[in-house]
């Protein structure tokens, strides 16, 4: 239980690595409005190449990427087995109430491989960014929302807590699990059910130990001159380097080949 | 010039809901205790669990403030509110509980954090805290999470994270209760290297009379009282009395002691065993 990594963050030293993690944030969102703005099958491939290009720069083994699509892959087949039927215009294929169209199966190809691309593009953002960088990133994105009274430092903060946290309470389950096996409750057998109800010796501790550890971890923050994000510096300075912009340069000429795509050729969906 | 000055700290838990009638039944946690540190001593604080020594630790940084008497760091009275942040940058707590006072997954990150609180420059918060983790040994676990570490390691991380802040005193919570022989061993040998190396004053808080026995100072509490307080010799000489309020001497000194009630010839207690075969060579031959 112990082994489950947080974000799953893959180090390595690829370029995707050494990127700041707020290009890669800001790239992310651009892929993802990108993947669904396609309208016909160059413009689809485009999206689908580079996306490839991306997972390969990644220097990540490509196993790891068929894990993470592994499990959405039935949340692909029915959705896009859904989008077959709802086509409109001339059947080609007719079985009683079922009728397959053109338009249908588009629509189905489309959808199976705009999701497909979005886990991968977002698999590639945790795997070559760690989780601390994340969150630092998301500090300063999310830092103009301050002004709409947002408390962006708490949340981050919060963030940062929690990942530190994570292994901690999942250390503690396995310790409190195995004490109250010891003593002899049965959390393998019996109905789903009864099960869940042998679940509630192991939560009730450690619900009472986290907030037992959340009240120490208030008192060293404190120790130690905690007083929020006023007047707050950070070890680490973020600083976008050349790299940065020539990949935020890249996927601009990228949009521009998607809108040029699907302004020029014929729509193939919606 | 005394660093902490206690003079008849008073300290008790106020019950909010029955104020008025009860407080003259609430037990004094601390009780006319005083003492005095200075600058760049080691002093231990020794006594059972309950004894209030873990209050005076919380009030030696202003994390509670006494019910009566006063509290000096450094010539500042702590009951004064605006000086809080002053007084913990000058005093540092470390807790019991490594797990539990470790802000950041990342070993140097969490050493970042309380100069990070302080609003230091980036360019010194990294010479500070390479400064503290190769100080605390913990330097090629820079990169580390936390949870991937020893208690013993964990333990010193969180003293790294402390010395960072560059305090003049740090004030330590029981540090050792709950690691193992070997992480006991790696915090006490950091702890006497700060307070050697880098003249940290040091208050240790511990119930082992084995980790008291190299401080400069003793002071031994008992239900919210001094009970006594002097060199380790002085106050480990004490047998009957530490033995009436069940607390332990060292096993060197408690067999010197069962020696000379036997009637063997010893004239001073010792506290360290090289001392002691010594001594009892010096008897035998």
């Amino acid at each position: 239980m112990r082994d489950i990594a947080f974000g799953q963050y893959y180090p390595s030293n690829s370029i995707l690595h050494r990127l700041d993690p707020r290009s890669k944030i800001l790239l992310l969102v651009a892929f993802i409005v990108l993947v669904f703005c396609t309208v016909n099958y160059v413009s689809l491939a485009l999206v689908v190449f580079s996306v490839f290009a991306v997972v390969l720069l990644s220097k990540v083994p490509l196993r790891l990427y068929f894990k993470s699509l592994k499990m959405i892959v039935v949340i692909v087949l029915i959705t896009s087995a859904l989008n077959l039927f709802y086509g409109t215009g001339e059947p080609v294929f007719e079985w009683g109430i079922i009728k397959i169209t053109l338009a249908g199966i588009n629509n189905a190809i489309f959808i199976a491989v705009r999701i497909l691309s979005l886990i991968l593009i977002s698999s590639t953002l945790t795997f070559t960014t760690s989780p601390n960088d994340l969150t630092d990133a998301l500090e300063r994105l999310m830092k103009p929302l301050s002004i709409f009274k947002v408390k962006v430092h708490e949340i981050a903060m919060m963030m940062t807590i929690a990942l530190r946290f994570v292994p901690l309470l999942l250390e503690e389950t396995d310790k409190i699990m195995a004490a109250q096996k010891a003593r002899g409750a049965d959390m393998e057998s019996g109905s789903l059910v009864q099960r869940i109800k042998a679940l509630i010796p192991v939560l009730i501790p450690l619900f009472v130990s986290a907030f037992r550890r959340a009240y120490e971890l208030a008192v060293a923050m404190e120790c130690r001159c905690y007083q929020g994000g006023e007047g707050r510096t950070r070890m680490k300075i973020l600083k976008m380097k050349a790299k940065d912009y020539v990949s935020i340069f890249v996927v601009i000429i990228l949009i521009v080949g998607v809108v040029l795509c699907n302004v020029y050729l014929p729509q193939t969906v919606r | 010039m005394d660093f902490i000055t206690a003079q008849n700290l008073v300290f008790r838990y106020i019950d909010e809901d029955d104020q008025q009638e009860n407080i003259a039944n609430t037990r004094n946690v601390l009780d006319d205790v005083s003492f005095t540190v200075e600058k760049g001593e080691f002093v231990a604080l020794l006594g059972h669990n309950g004894c209030g020594k873990s209050t005076v630790a919380k009030h030696l940084n202003a994390m509670l403030l006494p019910s009566g008497g006063k509290l000096y760091v450094d010539s500042i009275d702590t009951t004064d509110e605006s000086e809080d942040f002053a007084i913990r940058r000058k005093v540092g707590l470390v807790l019991q509980n490594p797990d539990n006072q470790l802000v950041a997954s990342v070993v140097e990150e969490d050493v970042a954090f309380g100069p990070e609180n302080l609003g230091v420059e980036p360019k010194e918060i990294r010479r500070r805290v390479d400064s503290a983790l190769r100080a605390v040994d913990m330097y090629d676990y820079r990169n580390q999470p936390p949870h991937k570490l020893s208690g013993g390691q964990k333990q010193r991380v969180a003293i790294a994270g402390i010395i960072a802040m560059e305090p003049d005193c740090i004030v330590l919570d029981e540090p050792t209760a709950m690691l193992d022989p070997k992480g006991r061993e790696e915090v006490m040998s950091t702890i006497k290297r700060l307070n050697k190396e880098r003249g940290i004053t040091i208050v240790l808080i511990t119930h082992y009379m084995d980790e008291a026995v190299d401080a400069d100072r003793v002071i031994v509490m008992d239900e919210g009282k001094v009970l006594t307080s002097g060199t380790p010799q002085e106050v480990f000489s004490q047998v009957e009395l530490l033995k009436r309020h069940r607390l332990d001497v060292p096993q060197v000194t408690e067999l010197c002691y069962k020696l000379k009630a036997r009637g063997v010839n010893i004239d001073t207690l010792s506290l360290h065993s090289d001392e002691c075969i010594k001594k009892l060579l010096e008897v035998l031959l």
